[in-house]
């Protein structure tokens, strides 16, 4: 009997079927310009699973109440969901202590408050280092950071196939390093960076470490231990959560050296006129009434996700990619921007003579959708020479039938456009 | 011609077509065929925001009429650009200024457009109104 029931149970983990997968998004039943869609814009944004959008539902139908500070059933049902959302966050990544999971709205909010945070601790001479590949939230925040306290801001280059140098990275570090901050999976080129090689280096200095999982966390599940990371950032919507949630991951030591972010609610433990003291982790970083419902939903995505599991996605998903990319390049005066080895399923690619935001707009005519322009990454943009560039991102309900749609559509527009 | 009846004519020409494919094939032989703007003109000054595709406009007098040349990066931007010249380049500045534009509408124009696009639309148009307006006051 229990021979048979692991016996079952491999089975289920290994047959991965993106078939019966497609059946968990009503989105992808709909037609878009009297097609049907071919969502391959999930960098910037994953679709939603029914089992979250059952989550949301039920939150808003059953249970809805602000938390943490009501006796009645209703809140205390909220709070013990968001909590245990938490939890999940927590065992997902590996976190040491689910109170160094803060929630946020998202990686953005996430990267502002590491960075207003340091306004206090850095001083006119420190340095910080960004990678050449960041998205504008992992570039801004740190900017105002600098004009704040007088750092200054390196820059660590990458080469013709969209990958850092690390040599380069090593000449930078030194004693003045403070922070670094990098993607560990790049929007516009899908390339996976050497994280855990950053930290360990930017240690040896005595420099903490942000790293920006905004893309990664929808393919590999990070380990924030092993990584030895100081911060680590993910958006829930895109890894099949709702919009308006992420969270940030911060090593206690950090988050009690950092001061709160933002003043209010919940994120103290006494106000007088003469003094406040602040709640203690994870509240205060967590002012006001936060997304709830989306905390909560954020748990579920990551339920979901597992429940297929993380190796089944980045295996199907990497079968996604080599396809895409062998038919994409067949294509004559194609170029894909982002050739690393170490990819997630993103391609950015252009064809010779044809704006990025032509083929983009026929591509929608087609009921494709993909991404044109900078994707938030103009440095990028600028290292290539280039205006910007179509981008096609595959999630684990993508199929090789779409990607002839796909290849179908940029031909189609390649001869309507030259 | 008069404003009104060159966006007349527009609106038939367009009214021709069964589908996107056919207007967009159109608007990509408008913007192949639109004269190009002098290199010199191509300057920042000259850009045009709000467009995800860079556009460059410049408008000078010839007597009392108002002449544009323009040009963009991206071909189907091309393409709009050319139907809004061919309505309001060699017209008046006050008959620029006093133009309607729900031709736009009437052509499918911005429903066949991508919202960013459809908003660097709006700027077009607002720019070479301002330019109407500018010109005007010169001329006055
Ligand atoms: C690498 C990376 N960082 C940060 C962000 C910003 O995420 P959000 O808009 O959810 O805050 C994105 C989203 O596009 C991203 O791809």
């Amino acid at each position: 009997m229990g021979f048979v029931w692991v016996l079952i149970f491999k089975m289920e983990k290994t047959t991965f079927n993106p078939t019966v997968i497609r059946k968990d998004f009503p989105i992808l039943n709909r037609e878009v310009n009297g097609k049907p869609l071919v969502y391959f814009d999930n960098a910037a944004t994953s679709q939603t699973p029914r089992q979250v959008i059952d989550v949301i539902v039920d939150y808003y139908s059953n249970y809805n109440a602000n938390i943490h500070r009501g006796v009645h059933t209703l809140s205390q049902e909220a709070t013990d969901k968001y909590e245990q959302a938490r939890i999940k966050i927590q065992k997902h990544f590996n976190a040491a202590k689910s109170h160094e999971i803060i929630f946020t709205s998202g990686t953005t909010h996430s990267i502002n408050l590491v960075a207003n945070g340091f306004t206090s601790i850095l001083k006119a001479g420190d340095e910080l280092i960004v990678s050449a590949m960041e998205h504008h939230s992992n570039i801004v925040p740190w900017q105002m950071l600098c004009e704040r306290t007088g750092a200054t801001l390196k820059v660590i280059p990458m080469n013709e196939e969209g990958e850092l140098i690390l040599e380069e990275y090593l000449e930078l570090l030194s004693d003045k390093t403070k922070l670094v901050f990098c993607n560990h999976v790049s929007n516009a080129l899908g390339t996976v960076n050497p994280v855990k090689t950053i930290i360990d280096a930017a240690h040896k200095v005595g420099a903490a470490v942000l790293i920006d999982g905004a893309q990664a966390a929808p393919h590999i599940k990070a380990d924030v231990q092993e990584l030895n990371v100081d911060f680590y950032t993910v958006s829930a919507h895109k890894m099949c959560g709702p919009t308006g949630v992420g969270m940030l991951y911060g090593k206690e030591e950090w988050l009690n050296i950092l001061p709160p972010y933002q003043g209010g609610g919940e994120m103290i433990a006494e106000v007088t006129f003469e003094k406040t003291t602040y709640a203690d982790l994870p509240h205060k970083f967590e002012a006001g009434t936060p997304n709830i419902c989306g905390g909560i939903a954020f748990g579920a995505a990551l339920d979901y996700m597992n429940a297929i599991g993380f190796d089944e996605i980045a295996a199907y998903e990497n079968e996604l990619l080599e396809y895409a990319t062998e038919r994409l390049l067949a294509i004559e005066g194609l170029r894909i921007y982002g050739t690393s080895e170490n990819k997630t399923s993103v391609i950015s690619f252009n064809i010779e003579g044809v704006h990025p935001y032509d083929m983009g707009s026929i591509l929608d005519k087609l009921g494709i959708a993909v991404r044109t322009g900078h994707h938030c990454a103009q440095p990028i943009m600028d290292f290539y020479k280039i205006p910007g560039t179509v981008r096609a991102s595959f999630s684990f309900y993508n199929t090789k039938e779409e990607i002839d749609i796909l290849v179908e559509g940029v031909e189609k527009a390649k001869a309507m456009l030259l | 011609m008069g404003i009104k009846e060159i966006q007349e004519e527009i609106v038939d020409e367009f009214s021709m077509f069964e589908d996107w494919m056919q207007r967009y094939e159109y608007m990509i032989e408008l913007g192949k065929s639109l004269p190009l703007i002098d290199e010199k003109y191509k300057t920042d000054d000259n850009i045009i925001k709000g467009c995800q595709s860079k556009v460059w406009v410049h408008a000078e007098l010839d007597g009392d009429k108002l002449v544009f040349t323009a040009d963009s990066d991206a071909i189907i931007t091309k393409g709009i650009i050319a139907i809004l010249i061919r309505t309001f380049s060699n017209q008046k500045p006050q008959d620029i200024i006093d133009a309607d534009t729900d031709f736009i509408d009437e052509i499918g124009l911005k429903e066949h457009l991508s919202p960013t696009r459809a908003n660097g639309l709006v700027s077009m148009v607002k720019q070479l109104k301002m330019y109407a307006i500018a010109y005007q006051t010169q001329l006055n």
